[in-house]
Parts: C-alpha cells; structure tokens; sequence
C-alpha cells in the first residue's frame, strides 16, 4: 500500500508587506515570507512520523496545510492518494478530510468554554449530520476520564485532563492522521508523561499515523518513527529515529542534539551555538544555515543543497557523509 | 556554612482568599553559597516562582511572608520596608524574568535602562555609567554595543533581549541574581547560549543564583544544588547529581522516571498518576499521598517532616524505601 501522505514540492508563502498605501508613499517593495520552501516528504501507515525545528522553521505551517486549515502556494499533498487541490470530486474530498484530525498546543484556548465535554467530543460527527449517541461517553472512557464528565464545562478540568478531552474530539471522527501541533509543550513533566503514554495506546488500538510536530527533542525521540528536521522553512534532514539521534548528518541536526540539555550532563560544558535563526524575509542565499554553520564552503554561500540519500536516510549538504 | 549569600529559613507566603488562606510556600528553608547555583524545579503551581518572588520582595498583594526569615548576605532583608529593600533590590539582588520584552520598558532605549539602575545604585557619574553599559553589553554578546545602546527593545530578537536583561541585572554587581525561568521562551539553541552566558558571568564574578525552571535538562547541566518542590513544600534538597540520579523522595523519583530521555525511547513512559493538587484542596497529611506509590497511613495522617537546610534530602517518612 501507499504513503498515507506525500508531500511534494510544498511551497507557502506569507505576504508581509506594509500596507499598499504606505508601500507606495515610502518606496517599500513587497516582503514575502516564505514559510515553507520546496518540502517534500512521505509519512507511512501507522507510523508517526515527526516535524522537529525551532521557531520560525515552518513545522506549524505544514500542520496546517496538511489539515486543510491553509492552502500551499505551490506543490501538492496527497492524503491517501487524494490531492485535494486536483480532485474533481468533491465527495471523496470530504471523506478523505473527515480522516484528518488535529490536536492543538494549548488546551485552554481549543476547547469552548461554553460547551459541555459532551458536545465538544460529539461535534466532528454531529456537525456531518452523523448521529452520536453515547460516542462521547465511549471516548472519554477510552482517554482515562469518566463517561459522567460528558455534562461538565471544560473548565472544571486540569491541563492534561483538557488535553485529553481535545484527543477524545480528534477520535470522534474516526481519523486515520492525527496531526499534533506541540501537543504536550504546555503540560508539566508528569502530566506530559500520561498523555503521551495515551497517545501510543491509541496508535495501536485504532492504527492511527501521527505527524508530531515538536521542538522538544526528547520527545520526539521518544514518539517518533521518522524525524525530519526543519530550518527556515526547509527541510535539511530525515531519517529513521534511531539513525539521526546516533549519528546525525547535518551540521545543524548535530548542533540541535549537542545544545539540548541532558539528563546526564552534570557540569557539562557546551560550546554554545553560533548566531540566531536569520531573518526569514530576507534568508542567506544559497544553503540557509550557512552563516552559522561551522563546515561551510564556499560553495554553501551560492548553491542550495538538495536532499539526498545518505545512509539511512536524506540529508541537504554537500559536506554530509 | 562561610560564604552564604541567601539563607531562607522557614519561609511561608500566606495568601488570604474566600477559600480560605493559601500556602502557596510552606516552612521552606534553602541556602545558596558565593557562586553557586541553586536550581529550583517544580510543576506549575509547586510555589517555585512565589519563592522567588518571596526573595526578591515582589510578592502581589494580598500574598505575603507571614512566618521564617530571609538573610541576605548576613542582613535580614524580609522584615525591611518598601524603600530601604528597593535599595537591596537591584544593587544586591538582581533578577532576571521568563519574558524578556516584559522585563524591559518599551520606551526606553536600553543603555538609558542600564545607566538607571547603575546611577541609581551605584556612586559614579553618567558618563561612567554609560561606559560601563557599553562594556556590560559586550560582555553578554550583543555586537556593536557602543551603537546598539541607542536602540529599543523591539529591536532585539528574543535572544538578545534575555541579554539585554542579564546585562541589566548584573550591571549594578549584585551577589545574587535570582532567574526566573530565563530560557523557557527561547529556542535550544538560543537557550545553550544564555545558560552558557550566566555559567560564565557568575563564575567570573561569584555571584550566587537562584534558578527557577521546570527543566530538569536545564538544571542538570547548570546547577550545583537542587531544591525539588511540591504543593509549597521542599520535596528534596541535596546536590544535583545524587538527587537526579539516585532521587530518595517518591515525587522526585516518578518525576524522573517520566521524563522521556529515561525511556530511552520505545518504551513506555512511567506516569505518575492524577495531577498535582490545587493549593485550596490541599490533601491531609503528606501533599503527595494521594499520587504515591508506597504511601501508608502516616502519610495520610502526618504532613511530611519539614527539611531543615542541615537535614537528610528528602522530606517523606519513607524516603529511599521504593526503588528508583
């Protein structure tokens, strides 16, 4: 069987210009940010399959394109041989995207107030015009909570407890992606525990496939499958989780592993890294990371690397062995 | 103990509420020592940020110190008024906060904000002071210091606004600098460098400090000491490397055992079960019994023995009985 999803070329870009008027009475030229540049990347079935980058990388864009929550600029994604940008039916459209559920960052801002857990849980269905009798209580059991909460507001609940009900609404649908946007970065060490203790539960019981978007490697080392490694909105490294934490290939993969702290690192000293993420409206030419990086070439400053197999999995740098 | 810079002895903050009066810092004693560093871990709401707040002398009404002592470099500083501990503050206490873009005024250009706090705390003159905002920015990494003292804080990156703030809060040459979460709103990466940064600062010039985090990573790596907290209470104090690695108190060892370096990958995460509870459900006796794996009826009847700053680690009547 095919990938669940195949991204292609994904392109998205932000316009950021100042308004029209003041573009013109101070001589600015346009800015566009481009968020997500050229990506391309396959997730298989009932796999998981993690986004790792820091702020400003492009982890949360693709997210969101991959859940239909915004269009690329260019390329195409595939979500279970469906390109929903080229498909002329329009009911297959729908049928494929029922499929895709997304759990959010803060659970405090994705669950309305106003709504009891019940109808929270029930409205992927109810909102099709599927009927839910009884869904709710069934999900919330299957999450660790009480089938009596389904009549309780959201905040009678503690932040994992949130997080949970938010997982319970993403299984309503019966979804065959859940996309999780930092699904545990606001919850405490032994609450994150819980939920991602959840999470793998589910993975099997109803063969689900995560794209786990992070920047806690930890985590990510924890969870995933495959790991790709995004950098101003490009993706520099994929591989096998066991093969990029022990031996990563690009320069910035090593520096993102040898920077994050350790459990074990008692007096350990760091060579900090060099530099900040540059400015994504106006990124280095040639290979992004080369200003910071500590192996560039000349050729870096003018070319950009493509991805290429290397070992166990893709690297973009020509110094890569 | 020689060199003691902060010494907390049975500190309590009392917040009054319709509830009834919150702890969210109970009986807690701690020392930190001339160029030290004490990490501070803790969930949200274990009373890590009160205590620091309860140090610096910033706690928001209607929350305050109502029992123990704080000495400060052999001075008690809880017990001083509004304006003699604004003295204290700044010139012998320096702070450094979570949001950097918070901590700095807006309108101000920061050299402006750095020659304040060094005229107003220390004896020289303005251009002294100015001189030396320019060799306090350069020694935190900011490039073109001479020229960027000019600029405002909007104009920094978040990165090098946290050292836009270390410059500020060592510039007055204070023996403690308490920070407050100063890497959480940061990337690994930029997180490295500003850790670094206040390893180095520190060293060179002994100050102690009190680091307030919830990343155990964080304080592995920089701390000496840890003091781990739960529900307002000292959970286990002791140096870093014993208590990461051969943790005595129960909350400590379901704590590490849940963090996802310990698995190693594939495996399942050890969960402590429930949540910590809130400060107006405090369970009787031990906080942690109701989430603890080898409590017995001690533990629901007695509050868990209160850690002097001398005593054994951890504060539970079974402490080191369940294996790690």
């Amino acid at each position: 069987m095919s990938d669940l999803v195949e991204v292609k070329n994904l392109v998205r870009d932000f316009d950021v210009s100042a308004p029209w008027l003041n573009r013109v009475l101070e001589r600015k030229p346009k800015a566009i940010l481009q968020a997500v540049s050229n990506v391309s990347f396959n997730i298989a079935r009932n796999s998981v399959y993690a986004l790792v980058g820091e702020s400003g990388s492009g982890k949360s864009t693709i997210g969101k394109i991959i859940v239909g929550l915004l269009p690329p600029t260019a390329g195409t994604i595939k979500i279970d041989g469906i390109d929903p940008a080229h498909e002329p039916d329009k009911a297959k459209i729908a049928a494929m995207q029922v499929g895709i559920q997304m759990i959010f960052q803060d659970p405090y801002a994705s669950l309305n107030p106003r709504w009891k857990v019940g109808d929270i849980i029930a409205e992927p269905v109810t909102a099709r015009g599927g009927k839910a009798d009884g869904l709710a209580q069934k999900l919330l059991e299957q999450v660790g909570l009480s089938g009596a909460d389904v009549n309780k507001y959201p905040h009678e609940f503690s932040g994992g407890q949130r997080q949970r009900i938010c997982i319970a609404r993403a299984l309503a649908a019966e979804p065959k992606l859940i996309v999780c946007d930092e699904p545990t970065s606001a919850l405490d060490v032994s609450v994150q525990a819980q939920v991602l203790n959840l999470m793998s539960d589910l993975r099997e019981e109803f063969g689900l496939t995560y794209l786990f978007i992070s920047h806690d490697l930890t985590i990510v080392q924890h969870m995933a499958d495959t790991v790709g490694v995004l950098y101003l909105g490009r993706l520099i490294e994929e591989a096998p989780r066991e093969a990029l934490f022990a031996d990563p290939k690009h320069p910035y993969t090593k520096m993102l592993l040898e920077a994050a702290p350790k459990l074990d690192g008692f007096g350990r000293e760091v060579e900090p890294p060099k530099g900040e993420i540059p400015d994504p409206i106006h990124p280095p030419t040639g290979c992004a990371y080369h200003p910071r990086c500590p192996i560039a070439v000349d050729r870096c400053t003018k070319e950009r690397p493509e991805m290429e197999q290397k070992g166990k999995g893709r690297v973009a740098c020509f110094l890569a062995v | 103990m020689t060199d003691t810079v902060l010494k907390v002895v049975n500190l309590t903050v009392k917040i009054p509420t319709r509830q009834g009066v919150l702890r969210p810092v109970d009986k807690l004693s701690l020392e930190i020592a001339k160029g030290k560093i004490l990490g501070v871990v803790g969930e949200s709401g274990a009373g890590k940020s009160m205590t620091g707040n309860a140090v610096i002398g910033l706690l928001d009404p209607p929350a305050h110190i109502s029992g123990g002592e704080i000495w400060l470099n052999g001075k008690r500083i809880d017990t001083l008024t509004r304006e003699p501990m604004r003295a204290v503050r700044g010139k012998q206490i320096g702070m450094v906060f979570q949001d950097p873009l918070t901590s700095l005024n807006p309108l101000l250009p920061i050299g402006d904000q750095l020659t304040e706090t060094m005229l107003e705390h220390l004896d020289i003159s303005a251009s002294e002071a100015e001189k030396r905002a320019i060799a306090a920015l350069e020694e935190v990494g900011i490039p073109g210091a001479a020229e960027r003292i000019k600029s405002y804080p909007h104009e920094f990156s978040g990165g090098m606004r946290q050292r836009v703030v270390i410059a500020l809060a060592l510039c007055a040459e204070p023996s403690l600098v308490v920070a407050d979460e100063p890497t959480t709103a940061l990337d690994v990466s930029v997180q490295a460098q500003i850790i670094a940064l206040l390893k180095r600062l520190c060293a060179e010039r002994g100050t102690a400090i009190m680091l307030i985090t919830h990343d155990m990573g964080v304080i592995a790596e920089t701390a000496d000491d840890v003091a781990v907290m739960y529900a307002g209470r000292m959970a286990e104090l002791g140096p870093v490397r014993d208590v990461l690695t051969r943790p005595t108190h129960p909350y400590t060892q379901g704590l590490m055992a849940s963090t996802p370096l310990a698995a190693k990958g594939g495996k399942r995460l050890n969960q402590i079960p429930g949540a910590m509870p809130r400060l107006t459900e405090l369970p009787a006796g031990c906080a942690f019994h109701p989430r603890c794996p080898i409590a017995k009826d001690k533990c629901r009847a007695d509050p868990a023995p209160t850690l002097g700053a001398g005593d054994g680690r951890a504060a539970c009547w079974f402490a080191g009985e369940a294996g790690p």
